[in-house]
């Protein structure tokens, strides 16, 4: 029950980067259904990098350069896909959810070709990124389940709870919302939508690389055996299922984590029934689609302007 | 004189080929009100939008007390201390009252929203107002949203204020609020400048009116020393002969007959007011009000497209000799009675035809049920394209050419000439000349007159005076809901008309 608890929150931090940045994303009205691409790209990059950094240090690998590295370049490549995407929709004028499904594509591709490059194997560095606390083992049950997690998991909380805070409680996240939510609204209130939407999904963007990362680094311990973007449609799914809540996604990420997982952790099922069973995510969301449209609250809608484009002169 | 607070020189605007604004002027003082006065279209609301920001002029400048400013966004006007009400309310609907009046402030004081509620309350006690500032807009009334939006602006510090038709969307009640809220303001030494088409609003509220007229500024005149029926004048402009084709109508009998319908919207608006008229075979019914007054709601009603609150539309059917209500019937049912709207609505395209479609396609629209097998039948649809192509010299290249590619005037041809193929008795048309070149009006004109020589009832709502006066046998004039007036077109003035346009609800001559 332990390992399978400690699973969960390790495969749903995956998430949790994935769909943090893809709500600052949808905050600002953009709806990047591109973040499977997104994140693949992210991982590719940050993986290929940590490859050319162990060879160029040789043995001599400092473990906290070794982390940054990888996490800055996980997060500029995904950036990257952001700002690409922002140019296409904001500036080009592209249908946001077309842009979105090419980029997926792309991304999967761009990753692939760095993968075949740098190899598939990078449990050197992912040791790095296991290293728990050392009093974990101290702790019982509880240092497992708290303090044994590698750095990226506690970041992904880190950062959940501070873009929870900056939307909900500064200047910058109300003017965020206010873009998503009606981005007319926004300029006449003196705020730049343009340059909001391209900040937020290329930072959004690059937050969700970091779940690619976290993945191959965290989760598979350093081997990149399958490509990753069905955890990149999962954190969308999750972005809905969180009602465009940072702080909720925390706890939902661990749930998906879990349902994700189930299945391996049940005896006696099938292998029809195992997939079965990873479908539960996407039927939780689903159902959630249907409770909150029901309810029809204000509070738990998507941003009013999700996926519209906005021009100012247009009459 | 002392300085004005903002003063317009020779203001121009263009877009495209329309001229929206063309040398206006007009300046407003401290501790003034100003009323700017106009049909739709005249250029009210673009002008203020180059005040505040949203438009730039083409030519022309603006001085704000006595210095000239280049005013480039709506954080440029911010600056000078002009805010903006618009008609359109421009809030967040999540958000809370105070949330959306402190959006897009550039904070040095720390972000605290109860510090902010705390000055929302100072702000609506000072003028009083009267608002929660931590409701959320989603739950708040129509009249106060409006309050949030002008405390928006006081709250930013504001001196000038420039309000787009404040009172369309209130009761009777809401208004005399606001106007007792703007008076008080104007005492405090702030400047108003309130767009409207009310008469007696104007009367009542403003010190001076400046008039606009088709982009042209008329003129500015003191509210004491005017009345009603030069303002109108001055709104509606003389009339000017245009020579259309009238004949007079013959044989008409009563074939669609509207008693007392109420309509009223979501948000609890009275659309139509108890609305009752007869629409006569072979004669031209035109229908003149401000925009949006109800005659898009009237026609909708009639097609079914609009639910009815309450009353009857009975319709006597030529071809059986009973009467039928409209009223329990489905859209469909509707047309094949004969009843047909080619309506054109503010987007041409929006309601009538697909853009990407060709007119084959666009024709088979209204026709697909008639299909015996289950294959399209492209023939009688590709027949009458080419026939409307010919017959209202349609400009395309081939029926098959996406009805988006076709200029206005095209494009309406097709509309207008699918509805009219389908032999209706009665024909309702919407603005059906609305951005068409002179030629391709008296085309949509002809057409009309046609139908009306046929013995269909027309029913025509138009926006230009000088058309309605001369092209339709009689005239509905429809304000706010209520039918203020029917006049007979032969004999009535476009004073008369203009007059009964700005009666609003409620006010009795």
């Amino acid at each position: 029950m332990l390992a399978f608890l400690v699973s969960a929150i390790r495969l749903g931090m995956v998430f949790l980067f994935g769909s943090t940045g893809e709500i600052l994303t949808e905050k600002s009205g953009h709806l990047n259904l591109g973040t499977p691409g997104v994140m693949c790209v992210g991982a590719s990059c940050g993986c290929f990098a940590e490859y050319l950094y162990l060879k160029s240090v040789g043995p001599f690998a400092s473990p906290v350069l070794a982390i940054l590295v990888a996490v800055v370049a996980t997060f500029a490549g995904a950036a990257l896909m952001g700002l690409l995407f922002s140019f296409l929709t904001v500036t080009l004028r592209a249908n946001q959810n077309v842009t979105g499904l090419a980029l997926t594509t792309l991304g999967i591709g761009i990753s692939d070709y760095m993968i075949a490059k740098a190899g598939t194997s990078f449990g050197r560095a992912s040791k790095y990124f296991t290293a728990s606390l050392p009093f974990a083992d101290d702790l019982g049950w509880f240092g497992e389940l708290f303090f044994s997690h590698g750095v990226m998991i506690y970041l992904a909380i880190i950062v959940a709870l501070v873009c929870s805070f900056v939307l909900s409680k500064t200047r910058v996240g109300l003017n965020l919302r206010s873009v998503g939510e009606n981005p007319a609204t926004a300029d006449a209130a003196g705020i730049n939508v343009s340059r909001y939407r391209y900040v937020a999904t290329c930072i959004g963007s690059g937050i969700s690389g970091l779940g690619g990362l976290t993945f191959i680094m965290d989760y598979l311990n350093g081997n990149w055996e399958y490509c990753i973007d069905a955890f990149g449609w999962l954190s969308i799914a999750l972005v809905i299922f969180t009602v465009w809540k940072p702080n909720l996604a925390i706890l939902g990420s661990i749930i998906f984590g879990a349902l994700y997982i189930a299945s391996s952790y049940i005896t006696g099922v099938s292998f029809a029934g195992k997939e079965l069973f990873k479908m539960l995510p996407y039927i939780v969301t689903i159902i959630v689609l249907i409770i909150t449209s029901m309810r029809n609250k204000k509070k738990n809608q998507p941003p009013e302007s999700l996926g519209l484009p906005y021009f100012r002169e247009e009459r | 004189m002392a300085t004005a607070a903002i003063e317009l020189k020779n203001i121009t605007k263009t877009f495209g080929s329309i001229v929206a604004n063309r040398d206006v002027n007009l300046s407003v003082n401290r501790g003034e009100i100003l009323s700017i006065l106009g049909e739709n279209g005249s250029g009210k609301t673009t002008l203020m939008n180059m005040i505040s920001g949203i438009y730039f002029p083409d030519s022309g400048q603006i001085f704000i007390d006595g210095k000239e400013v280049v005013i480039r966004s709506p954080k440029d006007a911010f600056d000078h201390k002009i805010g903006m009400i618009h008609q359109h309310f421009k809030l967040v609907d999540v958000f809370s009252a105070t949330e959306n009046i402190i959006l897009g402030l550039k904070g040095k004081d720390k972000y605290n929203i109860k510090e902010s509620a705390k000055k929302v309350e100072e702000i609506s006690h000072k003028y009083g107002f009267d608002i929660d500032p931590n409701k959320m807009i989603h739950e708040m009334s129509v009249s106060e949203k409006q309050t949030v939006e002008i405390i928006k602006v006081l709250y930013r510090g504001a001196d000038i204020l420039i309000l787009d038709e404040p009172t369309a969307v209130l009761t009777p009640q809401e208004t005399e609020k606001l106007f007792k809220v703007l008076r008080r303001m104007r005492d405090d030494g702030k400047s108003i400048i309130i767009i409207t088409h009310k008469l007696h609003e104007v009367l009542s509220l403003s010190d001076r009116v400046s008039v606009l007229r088709k982009g042209e500024y008329i003129g500015t005149v003191e509210t004491a020393n005017t009345s009603e029926s030069e303002l109108t004048e001055m709104m509606v402009g003389k009339k000017i002969s245009l020579n259309i084709y009238r004949s007079e109508p013959k044989d008409c009998e009563d074939r669609l007959t509207v008693e007392n319908i109420n309509c009223v919207s979501r948000e609890g608006v009275k659309l139509l007011n108890s609305v009752s008229f007869t629409a006569k075979s072979g004669e031209i019914l035109g229908i003149a009000g401000i925009a949006g007054s109800g005659q898009r709601e009237l026609l909708e009603a009639i097609a079914g497209l609009q639910h009815i609150d309450s009353g009857e539309i009975i319709y006597n059917n030529p071809k059986t000799g009973t009467q039928d209500n409209l009223r329990d019937k489905t859209p469909i049912q509707i047309r094949d009675l004969g009843v047909r709207l080619s309506f054109v609505p503010e987007d041409r395209l929006g309601m009538g035809l697909v853009g990407n479609m060709g007119i084959t396609d666009n024709m088979m629209l209204r026709s697909y049920r008639k299909g015996k097998s289950v294959f399209l039948e492209r023939k009688a649809p590709h027949d009458l394209a080419e026939k409307i192509i010919s017959d209202l010299e349609v400009v395309t290249p081939g029926t098959e050419t996406p009805v988006r590619r076709l200029s206005g005037g095209n494009v309406q041809k097709v509309l207008v000439g699918r509805e009219i193929a389908a032999a209706p008795t009665v024909l309702m048309a919407a603005y059906p000349v609305r951005g068409l070149d002179i030629n391709s009006s008296y085309l949509i004109y002809n057409l009309l007159n046609e139908q009306k020589e046929r013995g269909v009832a027309v029913i025509f709502v138009g926006e230009d005076l000088d058309v309605l006066l001369e092209l339709c046998d009689r005239i509905l004039v429809i304000g706010s809901g209520s039918v203020t007036g029917i006049v007979d077109a032969r004999t009535t003035t476009k004073e008369e008309i203009g007059l009964l346009m700005t009666k609003g609800k409620g006010e009795e001559k």
